[in-house]
């Protein structure tokens, strides 16, 4: 068994020096940056455990109030993909049979399109010369372009919303396609109306895969800061644009990477809650 | 179940969602194909115009060719890291290797933006120069969860007793790696690598940060969002780079879904 021991650490080093090195030692170096007093020095030197950052944070302005309406944001916006994607995957599941591949290639091909490109092309839908005020203007409707629907958080929420829709239905639909179709039939047979069997059955049952479309969605739009860069603008901002301010135009990195530190502890106390909510390899999937 | 009839309300609003999702990438495609500069309804003229300028812009085509360099490096690192970490999930037990796999598995779960700021740290405090190289990196680790939860379902499929049977006849541990083990795994490895590829080819929030003095063409994009003029080609770019990561995509489908 000695090839097999040594094969072994040929497969076991590379890739633990590599997550080491290039995600867990950057994660423990942005900790450490966080007990960091100032930006002055070298990065290593003059280096003094300090929670000032962290205080800093706490009394700032308005920090910890973006965090909650950043997070806020995050639920609403995976609440409201899963409820509109519901019922898609529901028709996937149920009535779509042999055209399933296609419906659900149909869906997905918005998904596969390049991130950057659907978010701009909502900077286009709602830009004051864009395609929504083109189009009121052109039939009349309105007299002056509408200003207010680009560069707010609704704005922000609507393209989030637009971008997620069509991955939080596949979680949904694995769900739905788990349930043994003999079940309805007993429903059925002992007096179950649809409404009663939807509710008692196919929606109990599908839970695991709208838990895991919630937190799918939720786990990357909580930190997100590209579409409130593009579409949201500064009074569309989240949290993530004030970490990315810090580490840019602002550079104060220590207090970056403690406002980084505070989102990583929120995501992780998320994934907490969906581990208890849904099996980790079922948000995986 | 199947006498069921197919509510049309539920047909309709699929159907009306699927137009909906469609419309805003519709309308940038019209956008890359008009022959007016700046857009607005009626359309003045169709015009290839723009395809045509992007193919005699040295700059745009350097961004393309940078992320094709960096997915091309990173998603390859990817599947390898993948296979190693896969094998090891599914055919071995050893203390901490649920510390490996859920090491593997964290970058998805982590934000993009607090994994960029810890890696700028990092290669700052290392006076490591931001290149191509720095992106790269940063893409192999987001994208070995994707190459790990790929190739491991793969290696579940097959249960363990083909390499017994090998190893009964005489084959070392390597030999039987190289000789059954990979090939077995080999069509998930092609479905991981593309889908490494695609995830690295149109990443953005890492890229911004990592990225050097030669940008990524999403990082290049969007420097260029200012200059109005220059959209309808960047557009047109953007849609030739969509077609080419939807073809990957449905290779890469092809290869997950292949029976060998």
């Amino acid at each position: 068994m000695f090839d097999r021991r040594f094969t072994f650490w040929i497969l076991f080093l590379p890739p633990l020096i590599w997550l080491a090195a290039f995600f867990l030692f950057p994660l423990l170096l942005m900790a450490a940056f966080s007990f960091r007093a100032d930006t002055h020095g070298q990065l290593f030197s003059g280096w003094v455990l300090s929670f000032i950052q962290y205080a800093n944070v706490w009394s700032g302005s308005g920090f910890l109030r973006l965090l909650g309406l950043s997070t806020l944001i995050a639920l609403g916006v995976s609440l409201i993909v899963v409820l509109l994607s519901y019922p898609l995957a529901y028709f996937l599941a149920i009535y779509a049979r042999r055209r399933l591949g296609f419906y659900l290639v149909l869906l997905l091909v918005p998904f596969w399109t390049s991130y950057l490109l659907r978010v701009m092309a909502w900077k286009f839908m709602l830009g004051s010369n864009g395609v929504i005020n083109s189009v009121l203007l052109y039939l009349r409707i309105i007299q002056q372009p509408l200003e207010a629907l680009l560069y707010n958080r609704t704005a922000v929420m609507l393209t989030l919303i637009y971008v997620w829709i069509p991955f939080a239905a596949l979680p949904i639909l694995a769900a739905l396609q788990r349930i043994d179709p003999f079940i309805f039939e007993a429903a059925a047979d002992l007096g179950a109306r649809p409404l009663s069997q939807f509710l008692r059955i196919t929606l109990p049952l599908s839970l695991p895969g709208v838990f895991a479309a919630f937190f799918m969605v939720f786990i990357p739009t909580v930190g997100e800061y590209v579409t409130p860069l593009l579409v949201g603008g500064s009074s569309g901002s989240l949290y993530g644009n004030i970490i990315q301010d810090f580490f840019t135009k602002a550079a104060n990195w220590p207090l970056g990477s403690a406002l980084s530190m505070i989102m990583l502890a929120v995501t992780f106390v998320f994934l907490l809650i969906a581990t208890r909510l849904v099996k980790l390899r079922e948000l995986l999937q | 179940m199947t006498a069921r009839r197919t509510p049309i309300p539920l047909v309709v609003y699929y159907f009306a969602l699927i137009a909906l999702l469609y419309l805003p990438i519709g309308i940038l495609f019209l956008f890359s194909i008009n022959s007016n500069v700046t857009f607005s309804f009626p359309l003045k003229g169709f015009s290839l115009a723009w395809y045509q300028q992007v193919l005699h812009n040295q700059p745009v085509l350097d961004s393309a060719r940078n992320s094709a360099v960096v997915a091309v490096g990173s998603s390859l690192a990817a599947t390898i890291l993948g296979i190693m970490v896969s094998i090891l999930m599914m055919r071995y037990q050893f203390r901490g290797k649920g510390l490996l796999v859920a090491l593997s598995v964290l970058p998805l779960i982590v934000p993009y933006i607090v994994l960029a700021v810890a890696l700028l740290l990092l290669f700052s405090a290392f006076h490591i120069q931001r290149s191509l190289l720095t992106v790269g990196i940063a893409h192999t680790v987001v994208a070995l969860p994707y190459t790990l939860l790929i190739i491991s379902s793969r290696l579940a499929g097959f249960d363990a007793s083909l390499e017994e049977a090998a190893m009964d006849l005489g084959a070392t541990y390597p030999t039987t790696l190289r000789r059954i083990v990979i090939p077995m795994i080999l069509p998930a490895a092609v479905s991981a690598w593309l889908t490494a590829f695609t995830v690295s080819f149109d990443e953005f929030a890492l890229a911004l940060f990592l990225a050097g003095t030669r940008p990524t063409f999403p990082v290049y994009l969007f420097s260029q969002l200012r200059f109005a003029n220059r959209l309808p080609m960047m557009i047109a770019l953007a849609v030739l780079m969509m077609i080419a990561t939807l073809i990957l995509v449905f290779i890469a489908e092809r290869f997950r879904s292949l029976d060998l």
